[in-house]
């Protein structure tokens, strides 16, 4: 009785201490950590870890964060992959892979979990972070506080899926989790609740963010800047931003209905009382469909950046490419039920729904025409970058098409829930969304931290990646027309495995692709004095971000900059005019760090943990202290400063030097190095 | 001359155009599908004589060796609009190809137009060409969603067969009320008879698929849906669930026996007397969760143990609401 009061339902038999894997796997992450940890102690920087980064207000900084988020949640997202494909190569007729289903069903459930949500999000919106407030010349976001707790939501979610992998364990019932499956009836255990609570907590922290560079946007922009000379990336995070706040609240409510069913025994979902497991399956994709293209179109943002800087050239269609934009936002919402046609909605509301997918097909089909005519009597540049963009067109035409085919009714009957499936999503979502990030990651580094990525490891991290994506999933596609279903812990048919082993194949090339951009980014730090970049438009390109130094000084501009036309910095360069602004300067209004961001972070870690076990006084203790936290940080006076023009002055007399990221930027380089 | 065209053109009226570019496009469509089908053995039939469980002597791609009228129609949907969005994707790539290496920084002598960003003879093209190919893809789904919904009775002469399917902890029961029969992992049907899928479930979410029939349709606790299949060729195909559903979900597969209608009355009869009883009893020792269930055949099977099952689950509201339902049905009457 006062065990259960003390601990909840948490015991020591909820760590899994009799499966290696899982054991070997809590040991390594454990052993990085520690190391990373003693590391940082060796080297004596705790102190300006806390004081610059981890309590950062800064957009750049919390951008970076998000960034080293992504790619850590990344390395555990793909060892899942990689577990899967090697279970499933050998887990035909008396094989029986090395994964026991429990683990099996675990595994592919926390996958797309992670790669949603911990991996996709996180890295465009740690893009957006960086980019966002530099192209629209502004000083920092609308609400630098808030950025600061968003990311700690979302890094305490984060935490909270890591933290399954030790003491209980994650969902089995896959990442979109449909009831009754996911009932307490058929997943009694902590899984599940695993699994709803990193979702719930996450998306709060990006619904957040979604409402915070939304009001950015629209109010921070530089005088000049009206709708139509928005830069063209930030023009999809505007209409991102408007996606997640339609669609993250439709989440909150399906999970908080979820969770009263779990916890208190309703029955929105169940059967009987009026409940209905239907119910879930359509307000989860009224959530997923436009989350698909919350992670799509900022890469589309980028793929128009990149496109146009490395032909060397405008970049076709902009207009188009705003209507379009919009366009896909809208039909974004009337499209979730091509994920269920065969739950047996009939043949009107399938027709209906398979038609509006198609329709998004016009849009999505011409942003990539206009990539094509920007390229079009262009120079072009075979960066990295640029590999990454002309590797996605390609790519991509093959995923909308498996696309358009999936929204025909009567073809989804027979493709819905089949390998094909699986091989479409991810060709939807490995070009379409990660090869963007990639594209923009190694795009804007030199902007991060003043000095470019080294382009042989990175060449061959693309040619690993993309030749790896066509091995892993081409077999998919194929597996599909077998009518092998997805998530099968074991099959019997030889026919099949050839190909699985295609794909395991497939992921092993992408795995030395990862390796070759964790070496890009080893060799680059090592060899930064020769990649450096001093002028801070590395790449002649056309928006404001380029127009101060690499990395930027912390308040971004000395001056507010005025804005002309739509490729700003074109506009300055072909006038001759001044990139930068010259003295006198006026003094900067600045926001103060806090450490508030990161305790409501911490707090929000334990609250979840507490729920999730249901240690309820914990639940109570965590929830006051959120709201302590909250309420202080409403009553502190002392949140901002201002930089005297003097300051200002010597700033920007000293160039990037002086703004000190550079070194910082470095030392937490390493860390993903190492991590 | 030019004023003649001018007229010619306006005198042909607005839909004449699509339907007429319409049945251009879907002309070439057809063409492709035909040349695929002819090509489509060559590279299907690799695995005949493999070791094979529940789908022995088949072509291994499912999907392309449809062995009744809804798969065959399936498939041919699936070729047509593959056909149709490769007009638009084979320039695509092929484009990017071109231009990608046309427009090399190294070519000095291919054409440079830095501020050229705008055109809208393109601009049109970009935005009709792929609206008119999902206009005429509309149509197609229109059309085909509505002959292949899965409640719609086959068109036949014979009477079609009803089955009961109920998905379970991880097997598949299958009820057949007139006959008085039912069968555990085992599907047979007759030949060229329609056959009237009424599917729950007496557990989770589920989806009942036969690749090689057609058709695919979820299974829910308390709701019935419903998938009307044709088989026109005997033999052995494999059934299966593709709707993840928990520990035992690999191994709930089903063999479907299409054979002919003599052989499936004699089937009958010998189940009749050789089978056990689905009894309350074994009914409920049917409920608790087993993986990789062997085929079973019971002799009897309760009356209304479908409905039972249904009820089970049924939601209270709703069962009132399709009362009040199906009693307005009857008035329109």
């Amino acid at each position: 009785m006062f065990e259960s009061a003390l601990f909840g339902k948490l015991t020591l038999s909820a760590i899994p201490y009799t499966n290696p894997i899982i054991m070997g796997a809590v040991g390594g992450a454990a052993l990085i950590g520690l190391l990373v940890m003693g590391w940082i102690t060796q080297q004596g920087q705790w102190g300006y870890l806390w004081r610059e980064w981890l309590t950062s207000v800064d957009h750049k900084r919390i951008g970076v964060m998000y960034i080293i988020l992504a790619v850590v949640m990344m390395l555990r997202g793909f060892s899942d992959a990689i577990m899967m494909r090697i279970h499933q190569a050998y887990a035909e007729g008396l094989g029986q892979g090395f994964l026991p289903p429990e683990h099996y069903n675990q595994i592919f459930s926390a996958h797309g979990t992670i790669m949603i949500i911990f991996v996709a999000m996180p890295f465009f919106i740690g893009l957006m972070n960086y980019v966002v407030p530099l192209q629209i010349g502004a000083r920092d976001v609308a609400y630098p506080f808030l950025n600061s707790v968003s990311f700690w939501l979302t890094a305490a979610s984060a935490a909270l899926v890591m933290v399954s992998l030790a003491v209980g364990d994650f969902s089995q019932a896959g990442w979109s989790g449909y009831p009754p499956l996911s009932e307490m009836q058929y997943s009694p255990g902590s899984g599940v609740d695993y699994w709803m609570w990193s979702l719930q907590l996450g998306g709060i922290g990006t619904l957040l963010t979604g409402i915070n560079f939304f009001v950015t946007i629209i109010k921070m922009r530089a005088p000049g800047m009206s709708y139509m000379k928005i830069p063209v990336f930030t023009w999809t995070i505007l209409v991102t931003t408007v996606l997640i706040m339609l669609s993250f609240p439709v989440l909150t409510v399906t999970l908080f209905l979820l969770t009263l069913d779990r916890y208190l025994d309703m029955h929105f979902f169940t059967g009987g009382m009026g409940g209905n497991q239907m119910m879930f399956t359509n307000l989860f994709w009224v959530w997923g469909h436009p989350e698909v293209y919350i992670v799509i179109l900022p890469a589309f943002g980028i793929y128009s950046e990149v496109v146009s800087t490395f032909s060397q050239k405008r970049l076709f269609g902009y207009a188009s490419m705003v209507y379009a934009s919009i366009a896909i936002a809208f039909l974004s919402f009337i499209v979730w039920l091509h994920h269920f046609f065969t739950m047996g909605a009939g043949a009107d509301v399938n027709a209906f729904f398979g038609i509006a997918t198609m329709i998004i097909a016009v849009p999505t089909g011409v942003k990539i025409f206009n990539w094509l005519f920007t390229m079009y009597r262009g120079r072009i540049q075979f960066t990295t970058p640029m590999l990454w963009s002309i590797g996605f067109i390609i790519t991509f035409s093959i995923g909308g098409m498996t696309g358009v085919l999936l929204s025909v009714p009567g073809a989804d009957f027979v493709l819905h829930n089949t390998e094909f499936l699986v091989a479409h999503f991810h060709n939807m979502l490995i070009p379409g969304a990660l090869f963007g990030y990639f594209a923009g990651y190694s795009f804007w580094f030199p902007k991060m931290f003043g000095f470019r990525l080294d382009e042989k490891w990175g060449r061959r991290a693309f040619w690993s990646w993309l030749g790896g994506f066509y091995l892993a999933f081409m077999p998919l596609y194929a597996l599909g027309f077998m009518g092998m279903p997805r998530r099968l812990v074991h099959y019997d048919n030889p026919i099949w495995q050839p190909y699985l082993l295609v794909a395991l194949a497939g992921t092993v090339l992408i795995s030395y692709g990862i390796f070759c951009q964790v070496a890009q980014l080893y060799v680059s730090i090592k060899n930064r004095a020769a990649l450096r970049d001093t002028t801070g438009d590395i790449w002649n390109s056309h928006s404001l971000e380029w127009s101060v130094t690499s990395p930027p000084p912390f308040y971004n501009f000395a001056k507010v900059p005025y804005v002309e036309s739509l490729d700003a910095l074109s506009y300055k360069k072909e006038h001759g005019m001044p990139i930068r602004a010259e003295a006198p300067y006026s003094p900067i209004h600045m926001p103060r760090n806090s450490g508030v961001g990161v305790a409501i972070g911490a707090f929000t870690f334990i609250f979840g943990f507490a729920i999730v076990w249901h240690i309820w006084w914990m639940v109570i203790a965590s929830t006051l202290a959120i709201l302590v936290s909250v309420v202080m940080r409403a009553n502190d006076e002392d949140v901002d400063y201002m930089l005297s023009a003097e300051e200002v002055a010597r700033i920007e007399k000293n160039g990037a030097q002086a703004s000190a990221s550079a070194s910082s930027g470095i030392s937490h380089h390493d860390m993903i190095t190492q991590g | 001359m030019p004023q003649t065209c001018i007229r010619k053109s306006l005198q042909t009226s607005p839909p004449q155009i699509i339907s007429r570019t319409r049945n251009y496009i879907l002309e070439i469509a057809n063409a492709m599908k035909k040349l695929w089908i002819k090509l489509l053995p060559l590279f299907l039939y690799p695995g005949l004589g493999y070791a094979c469980e529940g789908d022995c002597g088949n072509s291994p791609w499912a999907l392309m060796d449809p062995k009744g009228p809804i798969a065959a129609d399936e498939m041919h949907l699936i070729l047509t609009a593959f056909g149709l969005m490769l007009i638009v994707v084979i320039p695509v790539i092929i484009m990017t190809f071109a231009f990608a290496w046309k427009y090399r920084a190294g070519n000095k002598e291919a054409s440079y137009t830095p501020k050229w960003d705008n055109s809208h003879t393109i601009e049109a093209i970009v935005w009709t060409i792929p609206a008119i190919i999902v206009l005429i893809l509309s149509i197609l789904v229109w059309n085909s969603t509505h002959a292949l919904t899965p409640e719609k009775p086959l068109t036949s002469a014979t009477k079609p067969l009803v089955v009961e399917v109920v998905a379970m902890d991880w097997k598949w029961l299958f009820i057949y009320p007139e006959q008085g029969v039912a069968t555990v992992n085992k599907l047979v049907i007759p030949t060229g008879t329609p056959v009237t899928f009424h599917i729950t479930s007496d557990s989770v979410m589920t989806s009942f698929f036969i690749p090689r029939l057609g058709g695919q349709i979820y299974a829910m606790a308390g709701m019935q849906t419903q998938l009307n299949l044709l088989a026109d060729k005997a033999g052995t195909y494999r059934g299966l669930n593709t709707q993840f559903s928990g520990e035992g979900f690999s191994g709930m597969n089903f063999e479907v026996d299409a054979t002919s209608p003599e052989a499936f009355q004699s089937w009958l009869q010998e189940t009749k007397t050789v089978g056990q009883n689905l009894d309350n009893n074994r009914f409920k020792k049917l409920e608790e969760p087993t993986e990789n269930e062997k085929p079973a055949y019971y002799a009897s099977v309760e009356s209304g143990l479908f409905q039972n099952i249904l009820q089970k689950y049924a939601m209270r509201q709703m069962s009132a609401s399709n009362e009040n339902h199906a009693r307005m049905m009857q008035a329109q009457k």
